[in-house]
C-alpha cells in the first residue's frame, strides 16, 4: 500500500495560513523599520503588528491542535537523524511563532505604543514604557526572525529534498498537489 | 457713629485684602499633557518646559488671568522620533515659531469651583480663540489649577502635507494641564 498520510485539514489551513503571513510580515518588517517618519511608515507599521498578533492568535490556535492531534508518521525510508532533526526544527518553529510576535508585542509596549489589533482590539501593555527595555526586545525580535530565517530554510529545504530528490511525495502531508491513488 | 461704621466697613474688608491671591506658579508641581490616537492607538506627550504668570483670587475669579508660554522644543511627542519630527515645517516650524501662547481675556463662574476661561491661543503663527474649562482644587498652601481640552490640530496647521490625513494622525488632541499655585 503507498496512501500517502497526510495532516488534518485544520492543520494544513493554519500551516499554510501561517506561513502565508510570516511571508508578508517578515520582510514588510524589514523594509519598513529604516524608512524615514511618515503616515506610510506608521501604517506599515501597524499592519506588521496586526499581522504578527494574527499569527500568535493562529499559532495559539494551531498549537493546541497539534498537542491533541497526532500527525502523519514519517515515511520509513527518512533516516533516524533526520528524524531527530525534523522533531527539534518543528518544536524550535513553533516556539517562535509564539516567541516572535510576544516579543514585538512587548517591543511596542516599552517603546510606548500599545497594539491595538486592527485599530479596534487594543492589547494590554503587559510592561511600561521603558526605552532601553524597549531597544533590547527590539534586538531580542531581530534576533528570533534571523533565527526563524534559518529554520524556515532549513524546513522547506528538506521537505523538497524528500519531494523532488528521494521522490518521496512529500509535500501531499501539507496538502500539495493532489492525494496520490492508493 | 460715622467712625463706627468706618470701622466696621475696615473690619469688614480686611480679610477681603488678606484674601489669598494665588500668583506664584509651581513649575515642578505644574505639567501640560496631551494624548491623541495615531492608527487607532493612544499615543501620549507633553511639554516639560513652559513658563505661567497667573493672579487668581477665589474671591474675584472674574478678574483672574492668566498667561502660559510653552517652549516646543521641550516636547515629548511619544518617541524620539516624533520628537524630532515635529519640529519640522509640516508640524511646528519650530524655527519660526518656537513657542505657542495662550492669553486669557474672560473669566465665566460656573459654580463648585468651576470655571470656564476664555482666552487665545498662538500656535504657529495662527490665533484661536477658545474657552477651557478650569477646576481650582484649594490645598493647605498651593492650589492646583486643573483643566483640559480637546485641540484640533488642523485649525493651527499642525501636520501638514501628507500628514493632514486624519486617518493616521487623529485631528483631535486631548490637552490637560495642571498648573499648582502658592498666594503671595
Amino acid at each position: 500500500m503507498n496512501a500517502v498520510m497526510r495532516y488534518s485539514t485544520p492543520a494544513i489551513v493554519l500551516h499554510w495560513l501561517i506561513a502565508l503571513l510570516i511571508f508578508a510580515g517578515f520582510p514588510l518588517g524589514l523594509y519598513m523599520v529604516d524608512l524615514p517618519l511618515s503616515p506610510d511608515k506608521l501604517k506599515l507599521y501597524s499592519y506588521h503588528k496586526w499581522i504578527g498578533i494574527t499569527v500568535l492568535m493562529l499559532a495559539a490556535i494551531r498549537l493546541s491542535w497539534r498537542l491533541t492531534h497526532t500527525p502523519p508518521p514519517l515515511p520509513d525510508r527518512v533516516a533516524a537523524w533526520q528524524r531527530h532533526a525534523s522533531a527539534i526544527v518543528h518544536g524550535l518553529l513553533y516556539l517562535l511563532m509564539i516567541a516572535i510576535p510576544l516579543s514585538g508585542w512587548l517591543m511596542s509596549s516599552a517603546k510606548g505604543f500599545q497594539t491595538v489589533w486592527f485599530g479596534v482590539l487594543p492589547l494590554p501593555d503587559l510592561i511600561g514604557k521603558d526605552k532601553a527595555l524597549g531597544e533590547l526586545l527590539a534586538e531580542v525580535h531581530k534576533i528570533l526572525n534571523f533565527t526563524l530565517l534559518g529554520l524556515v530554510v532549513l524546513h522547506v529545504g528538506a521537505a523538497l529534498q524528500h519531494h523532488f530528490i528521494e521522490r518521496q511525495p512529500f509535500l501531499q502531508r501539507m496538502g500539495w498537489g493532489k492525494k496520490e491513488p492508493t | 457713629m460715622k467712625m463706627t461704621v468706618l470701622t466696621l466697613l475696615a473690619a469688614l474688608t480686611a480679610p477681603m485684602a488678606h484674601a489669598l491671591e494665588y500668583q506664584t506658579v509651581l513649575p515642578k508641581q505644574s505639567s501640560i499633557g496631551f494624548e491623541f490616537r495615531q492608527m487607532g492607538v493612544p499615543v501620549k506627550g507633553g511639554f516639560k518646559r513652559f513658563t505661567t504668570q497667573m493672579v487668581f483670587d477665589p474671591a474675584k475669579p472674574e478678574a483672574a488671568r492668566a498667561q502660559i508660554e510653552i517652549d516646543l522644543a521641550s516636547i515629548d511627542a511619544g518617541s524620539p522620533e516624533a520628537d524630532e519630527e515635529s519640529a519640522g515645517k509640516l508640524w511646528f516650524n519650530r524655527s519660526v515659531y518656537p513657542k505657542a501662547t495662550f492669553v486669557s481675556s474672560q473669566i465665566r463662574v460656573l459654580g463648585n469651583n468651576r470655571y470656564e476661561m476664555r482666552g487665545t491661543l498662538t500656535l504657529k503663527g495662527r490665533s484661536r480663540e477658545m474657552a477651557v474649562p478650569v477646576s481650582y482644587v484649594p490645598g493647605k498652601n498651593d492650589a492646583n489649577f486643573d483643566g483640559g481640552f480637546v485641540l484640533k490640530r488642523l485649525d493651527f496647521g499642525i501636520g501638514e502635507g501628507m500628514w493632514a490625513d486624519v486617518a493616521t494622525v487623529a485631528n483631535e488632541v486631548q490637552v490637560r494641564f495642571r498648573i499648582a499655585a502658592t498666594g503671595n
